[in-house]
């Protein structure tokens, strides 16, 4: 398995919600995909996305003004 | 080799080697995808008048249910209620079959879509149930049915084949304990149909609900139940049938009892397409086709002391379906370096089928499942094979 390095992972309650994030996400150059949701967070499965952690407030911000749900937000190994 | 954690590696040797059958077939036969198409081009909505474009749609989906009566040994066309997938079907079965104060059996190798309308009626009408277990390979334990079969006990519900495991249940045999105890008989064949032999009337089942867009090669959005002729389920759904329009109810007879609105018709039309090459091409042969390629895939990897297998695969009386683990990793990790990676589909997680991971201990890591269809190739299962072993040797 691939070396992993820090990232920051979103979890969301909703598909709804994630795809919404991988929308914003692409629309404003963010570079980031949707990822299984790691064991670490959910064993109920879902989507999560991965980005990288300095996009962490810029994130947050599009959530806000968009009204996106999410459960977590995590910097972990990935 | 050029990786890129953030897109796939470009000099794979396939593009993309979609092997996640069992969530849905991506490939579909030409003739099913040009009778979508030419359906949208010339069909109106059936059953609400007899114009030309209303015609062709009404009689389309009449040979199709004619087709699938057939296929499954239905009491006829009028027994086959079309729905938009096979969690509807379930849903309008389970939440129309039971009253107040009855008992159900059914197992835990269900998936949520059995599941949870199960848990509803519990809530909502005190319908009580029973779950029967599996054996460490998830294998049903089959003798507990009749052990916990109790004077208000009005029906099993129980799946062809695990959506997880691939395992297949003895039909013949559950529904002869049906038959002996009076009992419905509600079968979830959301795996199996259109890839493993299903008899209705051999197998003295009341209600059988499928899906389109898995083992029968048709469009997302189609689905049904068979009924046999003296079930009586109540609506789920009221609305406009184009017949006994001044009627305050939905009308008695089926099958539009169970149906209110317009139907996919444009999918129907593809899944009559797909039926009829399921037809031409013989169940049969689809199924051994599928297990061959399992097969393979599953000897490919029968050296690597990483990798787990869940489920019984000493018969080929199962789906082609192979749940595996590599070592302790997280199953969505796997499934995501085998997507980004090397570019091969598969599901990791819980499956919806809570129950049955549970039973395989396997709540927390999930299980990575890899699912096979006809049109799979040899190629495809050895580059799936070559990657697991480049995962399990680094």
């Amino acid at each position: 398995m691939r070396q992993k390095s820090l990232k920051l992972i979103i979890s969301f309650s909703t598909t709804n919600d994630a795809l919404f994030c991988d929308s914003l996400c692409m629309n404003n150059s963010i570079k980031g995909r949707l990822i299984p949701v790691p064991r670490e967070i959910s064993a109920g499965c879902g989507h999560a996305y991965m980005t990288e952690p300095e996009n962490k407030e810029e994130i947050l911000k599009l959530f806000e003004d968009n009204e996106v749900m999410y459960e977590e937000m995590r910097i972990m190994l990935y | 080799m050029h990786i890129s954690f953030w897109g796939r590696k470009m000099d794979t040797k396939f593009e993309n080697v979609y092997l996640d059958n069992a969530a849905t077939t991506m490939h579909k036969p030409d003739c099913v995808i040009e009778a979508v198409v030419n359906a949208m081009r010339t069909m109106g909505n059936a059953g609400r008048t007899s114009n030309k474009g209303a015609m062709d749609s009404g009689r389309i989906i009449f040979d199709t249910r004619l087709k699938l009566a057939q296929l499954f040994n239905a009491d006829g066309p009028a027994q086959v209620v079309f729905t938009k997938n096979s969690t509807e079907a379930l849903n309008i079965a389970i939440k129309g079959l039971f009253n107040k104060g009855d008992h159900l059996i059914s197992t835990v190798m269900e998936h949520n879509s059995v599941l949870r309308p199960i848990y509803a009626i519990e809530k909502e009408q005190e319908v009580s149930h029973t779950f029967i277990g599996t054996d460490k390979k998830g294998r049903l334990l089959i003798d507990d049915i009749e052990k916990n079969i109790k004077s208000n006990t009005k029906a099993l519900i129980v799946t062809h084949a695990s959506n997880l495991s691939g395992n297949v249940n003895d039909l013949y045999t559950i529904g002869e304990i049906a038959k002996k105890n009076e009992l419905l008989f509600i079968v979830d064949a959301s795996q199996t149909a259109g890839a493993y032999p299903i008899d209705m009337k051999k197998m003295n089942i009341d209600v059988l609900c499928w899906t389109g867009h898995k083992g029968l090669f048709g469009p997302q959005g189609t689905g049904g139940l068979c009924v046999r002729k003296g079930v009586d389920i109540r609506p789920f759904t009221q609305g406009g049938t184009g017949v006994q329009s001044y009627l305050e109810e939905q009308p008695a007879e089926m099958p539009v009892r169970l149906e209110a609105g317009t139907l996919n018709a444009h999918g129907i039309a593809g899944l009559n397409a797909a039926i009829t090459f399921i037809h031409d091409t013989g169940i049969d042969n689809i199924h051994k086709r599928e297990i061959c390629l399992l097969n393979r895939f599953r000897d490919g990897l029968k050296s690597l002391d990483m990798v787990s297998f869940y489920g019984d695969y000493d018969t080929d009386e199962r789906t082609a379906i192979a749940a595996i683990n590599i070592a302790d990793y997280d199953s969505g990790e796997v499934s995501d370096e085998l997507e980004h990676r090397f570019g091969i589909s598969t599901r990791p997680g819980a499956h919806c089928a809570p129950l049955m991971h549970k039973a395989f201990g396997t709540v927390e890591q999930g299980i990575v499942r890899f699912s096979f269809s006809y049109f799979n190739t040899e190629d495809e299962v050895d580059y799936a094979i070559e990657a697991i072993r480049k995962l399990c040797l680094e």
